[in-house]
């Protein structure tokens, strides 16, 4: 007999590692990255690739240079690769992932600790860096999806659905604008929010990032985290309801005259709310502070869609609300059994 | 719907021994019975090496009032005492008796049932017998039969969760011996004046709760209650929580709620001892685990070696890679099998090396897994966190004295971090500095 193990309690475990949760979100995003080369051909997937194997050889590079293990088989740089190339325009040059790949791991990862302690989601922190150092690739180098055009309609097809939706809103709340720039704008906002556009959105079929348009497809792999406990449902439900409730309230002429349902299948938001905001990393730990954290999500969202310069605001909303994590942690610690006072 | 409180897990149930008849083992050839068997001090013996004894001679006096007797386990000779290895660690003081292998009792022929006896006097008998709460913790049972002036309790429960994964001690006592427990519960809730009784059990014992009620008949003032299957069901504050909706205070016991929490066998301890007159020389335990060769439930004597125990059962298998008293959330690996069975040895469970998880730890991934499933509503990885920078205050900010040690934290982490040991080593810590404190002030 082999000498006994003495170890502290539980001496069980669930089967669930590390490894075990990270390739759990891989498998999520397959969905996706299909639909990203279904849609924007085989560059998408090249994207891909090199964004995701610029993260790991970046996380293992740096890792060997710290003298630090290497941790490069538990999945997350991989996740980080393929976040960041879903958050890229599909017509992007080739170097752009790899630069945002190797940002994300060795200034917004490693530098903190590595996984665990990175304060922001990696793959967003890349993403903003390109947005900043160069935006024209980032706003600009969209390309139609292979059956269907940028924005998803017929009148206007040099834009993405919410940028259309920002040049019509725009119009429409400016008070010298003229009564045919009115009616435009309309007849603008009038086919977004048709049910041939919303189909489109819905099914992916419309330009944006590389793994944002397809709402299904996302749904598919969110649906497989839910179901295995991966992921709860309280990020996702208080972000997307709080978009939909606020862009109904305010994103119309007047109150309530807003279209939710466009602002929930168009941009980011649902690859945002499943994958991103739920990031474990850069989230809260307790069941209240996940709600608070949607519900600012969802609130930053909203106004940089309706008031902000850009047309999308989800990357940078949980970007801004990942900095607010410890506090809302501390503020949001569950009332303990017996305790008694404030909740 | 079945009662049961917020949180917790369920681990695979693996009771495997559900179904076998509790059956004695052949008596050891020496016992080894340790003077701290309880919570509480130690006691203190009153035989000398060489002296006679028989199966029930109290062999130790207790040491104050939190504090029991012990009894010999086997008649024979007492040969040494001196420390012996201890299922809770360290070597510890025990008194060693070889068997004279006729197993010959006390005198107990003239002994007065004392069921219907004046409580004191009970407090005094289940006292004198030495018995220990059976479920784990062996608190003194006559300090909890003792409240306080001015605590008044109303409600007694009793524990037949047995919510921890292999153990099927309680479970078969509850098949064997339903009146006897009942008549024990009865006895308890005289004592303290409770109106009200329940019983309460885990639903995958549908045959124990049958068993429970038949044998209640339409008493009133009892109830049998089934619980959700669901760990740890069966730990006093979600017990209490299940069954009553109250809420033992942060740093408060059940009594502050009015409510007393009894393990099963205990009650069962109890009814013998008053009854019979028979100290706590033997108990219940099951032996298990995917590295026993053959499982069961046992009724073996205090002092009995682990090995003599597993041994008798059936032996174990190659791969056995850890022993543990108790269950495998909350027992306790030994790391030998010379350790003896205590009071509150509930089982003795064989793990093989595929059951046990040997990952390292890793980075916390701050997935809330710890913090949504512990049943104290506390948020664990921040706990232990704290206790391995060395912020013990900090950690007592967060509750880490609230924690009650049950292992769900660690058990659903995917970084398999070691809340539960750094939880035990924070709150040495504290209770260390607490003790200083006080002697300054005193
Ligand atoms: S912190 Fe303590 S009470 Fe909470 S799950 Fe962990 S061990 Fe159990
Ligand atoms: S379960 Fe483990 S990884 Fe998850 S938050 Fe708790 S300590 Fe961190």
């Amino acid at each position: 007999m082999s000498p006994l193990a003495v170890g502290p309690s539980p001496h069980i475990r669930q089967d669930l590692n590390i490894r075990g949760v990270m390739y759990a979100v891989v498998i999520a995003l397959i969905p996706a990255a299909i639909g990203g080369v279904y849609f924007f051909g085989i560059r998408a997937l090249f994207i891909m690739i090199l964004a995701s194997v610029a993260a790991i050889a970046t996380e293992a590079i740096c890792q060997k240079a710290t003298r630090r293990a290497i941790t490069i088989s538990d999945g997350s740089a991989l996740i980080t690769g393929i976040l960041l190339a879903f958050n890229l325009p599909p017509g992007v040059p080739y170097w752009l992932p790899i630069v945002g790949a190797v940002f994300a791991i060795a200034i917004a990862k490693i530098p903190f600790g590595g996984l665990g302690y990175n304060p922001l989601n990696p793959a967003l922190a890349g993403r903003a860096f390109l947005l900043a150092s160069w935006p024209v690739y980032m706003t600009a180098a969209w390309t139609a999806p292979s059956r269907g055009t940028l924005s998803g309609m017929n009148a206007i097809t040099t834009a993405t659905p919410l940028g259309v939706f920002k040049v019509a809103r725009q119009i429409l709340i400016n008070p010298g604008a003229g009564a045919d720039e009115m009616s435009r704008a309309n007849s603008y906002l009038a086919e977004l929010y048709s049910s041939a556009s919303l189909k489109n959105l819905f099914f992916g079929n419309v330009g944006g990032c590389i793994g944002e348009t397809s709402v299904i497809l996302l749904l598919i792999g969110a649906a497989y985290l839910l179901i295995r406990g991966i992921i709860c449902w309280r990020i996702p439900v208080s972000y997307i309801g709080t978009v939909a409730l606020l862009t109904w309230m305010l994103g119309g002429k007047g109150l309530f005259h807003g279209y939710p349902l466009f602002h929930v299948l168009s941009g980011g938001l649902v690859l945002g709310a499943f994958f991103m905001a739920t990031d474990m990393v850069t989230s809260p730990v307790t069941p209240k502070g996940k709600i608070v954290f949607g519900i600012g999500c969802g609130i930053l969202t909203t106004v940089i869609r309706l008031y902000g310069g850009y047309p999308e605001g989800v990357s940078y909303s949980i970007l801004i609300m990942n900095i607010t994590v410890p506090l809302i942690d501390r503020y949001t610690r569950p009332r303990k059994l017996g305790e008694v006072g404030s909740s | 719907m079945a009662k049961t409180f917020k949180g917790g897990v369920h681990p695979p149930e693996a009771k495997v021994t559900a179904e076998l008849a509790i059956s004695g083992i052949e008596l050891p050839e020496r016992v080894i019975i340790p003077l701290s068997q309880h919570t509480g001090a130690p006691s203190v013996p009153i035989v000398k090496v060489g002296e006679k004894v028989l199966v029930g001679t109290k062999i130790a006096e207790a040491d104050g009032f939190i504090s029991v007797p012990v009894h010999a386990s086997v008649s024979g000779e007492v040969k040494a005492i001196s420390d012996y290895p201890h299922p809770l660690g360290r070597a510890m003081p025990a008194i060693e008796i070889e068997s004279d292998g006729k197993n010959e009792w006390i005198d107990l022929s003239d002994w007065h049932d004392l069921t219907d006896a004046s409580p004191d006097r009970i407090r005094q008998a289940v006292r004198g017998a030495g018995i220990v709460g059976l479920g784990g913790a062996a608190f003194p049972t006559h300090v909890k039969l003792s409240p306080p002036e001015g605590k008044s309790i109303d409600t007694v429960i009793l524990n037949g969760a047995e919510c921890e994964p292999y153990l099927t001690a309680d479970h078969r006592l509850m098949l064997e011996h339903p009146d006897e427990i009942l008549e024990g519960l009865r006895v308890i809730m005289r004592v303290l004046g409770a109106r009200r009784g329940c019983i309460g059990i885990e639903r995958n014992k549908p045959d124990a709760i049958q068993k429970m009620n038949e044998a209640l008949g339409g008493e009133n003032a009892i109830e049998v209650l089934d619980l959700k299957v669901k760990y740890p069901q069966g730990a006093e504050k979600q017990l209490i929580k299940a069954i009553t909706g109250r809420e033992v205070p942060c740093g408060g016991l059940p009594m502050d709620v009015g409510c007393l929490v009894q393990n099963v066998g205990t009650a069962y301890a109890i009814y013998e001892a008053l009854k019979f007159g028979k100290p706590l020389v033997e108990r219940v335990l099951t032996v298990s685990g995917c590295a026993a060769k053959r499982s069961g439930n046992f009724l073996v004597r205090i002092g009995t070696t682990f090995a003599h125990v597993v041994d008798k059962a059936g032996g174990m298998t190659e791969d056995c890679a850890k022993v543990i008293m108790g269950g495998p959330m909350m027992g306790i690996a030994q790391h030998t099998l010379g350790v003896p069975v205590v009071k509150g040895t509930s089982g003795i469970v064989l793990l093989s090396e595929a059951e046990i998880s040997l990952e390292e730890p890793g980075p916390c991934l701050r997935c809330g897994a710890c913090v949504d499933h512990c049943p104290m509503r506390l948020v664990p990885n921040e706990i232990a966190r704290l206790v391995e920078k060395g912020h013990v205050k900090a950690a007592e900010s967060y509750g880490l004295m609230d924690c009650m040690e049950c292992g769900v934290c660690a058990y659903v982490c995917p970084s398999k971090i070691n809340h539960v040991h750094l939880i035990k080593v924070g709150k040495s810590e504290v209770i260390a500095r607490r003790k200083k404190e006080s002697k300054k002030e005193g």
